[in-house]
């Protein structure tokens, strides 16, 4: 489907970094007169891959992350968030519900809120390269 | 952001804004220290006023709820706002009892 807007950014992996990373992605998308929920889904799932990259992907020692956002003729959000941090081992594992390598304070639920607010959520990783996770939403109303 | 109150035993945690991962962080460590001095029964945490969390928001649950266990008290969670009910659902946090 042909694009007909789209942003670029990147920024560093610091967890200060995550309110903006969000927002930023949510300003963006105003042109499309979301709801108040469709827009809170979208910063959610964006938080949640955001933190992803920082606490595993970089294990909090940094690095730069990449998001894409683009805005297809249909109303169709596709958003890209991208590290090049130490990637995952076992994609399908790492999607279960609750499973986390994060220790105490992480609940292992990143991935089912991904897949519970946005309409699709697909991962591509390499063990040592990094990982890209690409979250679709269709924002239009289909009358 | 934050405010603590302590009456009664029960140390009560007044949330606000956007619990993410960063903020989490923060709150987990204030949190901790007042609990560690005062050793409450209860550790009340109240969402009423938080307007945007993402999973941190169920960690922050979990390990308070570890912590306490461990120091012989509880955890209660109260005021769960309406927009934040689906995150809640989805963790099954509910099965853990806390939720008032
Ligand atoms: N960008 C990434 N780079 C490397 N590993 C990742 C990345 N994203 C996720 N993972 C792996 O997938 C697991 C599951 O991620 P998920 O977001 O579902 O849970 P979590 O981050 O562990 O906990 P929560 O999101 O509830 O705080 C992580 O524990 C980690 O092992
Ligand atoms: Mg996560």
């Amino acid at each position: 489907m042909k694009i007909k807007n789209q942003v670029k950014f990147s920024f560093p992996a610091k967890s200060s970094n995550e309110s903006f990373a969000r927002s930023a992605v949510a300003a963006f998308l105003m042109q499309l007169d979301p709801t108040i929920s469709q827009l809170s889904d979208i910063k959610t799932s964006v938080s949640e891959a955001v933190t992803n990259s920082i606490v595993h992907g970089y294990k909090q020692e940094g690095g730069l992350i990449y998001i894409s956002v683009a805005i297809d003729e249909n109303s169709l959000v596709t958003i890209k968030v991208r590290d090049k941090g130490c990637g995952i081992k076992d994609i399908e594992k790492a999607m279960e519900p609750l499973f986390t390598t994060g220790g105490e304070e992480r609940a292992g639920l990143g991935f089912a809120v991904m897949q519970s607010f946005m309409d699709s959520v697909k991962v591509r990783s390499t063990e040592g390269k990094g990982t890209t996770v690409t979250l679709k939403k269709k924002l239009s109303y289909d009358l | 952001m934050l405010e603590l109150n302590f009456e009664n035993s029960v140390l009560t945690a007044h949330l606000s804004g956007e619990l993410d991962h960063h903020t989490a962080a923060v709150i987990r460590k204030k949190i901790d220290a007042k609990a560690e001095i005062l050793k409450p029964k209860t550790l009340k945490l109240d969402y009423k006023n938080v307007d945007f969390m993402d999973s941190s928001g169920i960690g922050l649950i979990m390990g308070r709820y570890r912590n306490m266990a461990l120091m012989g008290g509880k955890v209660e969670v109260t005021n769960v706002p309406p927009h934040l009910k689906r995150m809640f659902s989805l963790s099954g946090i509910e099965t853990l009892g806390v939720i008032k």
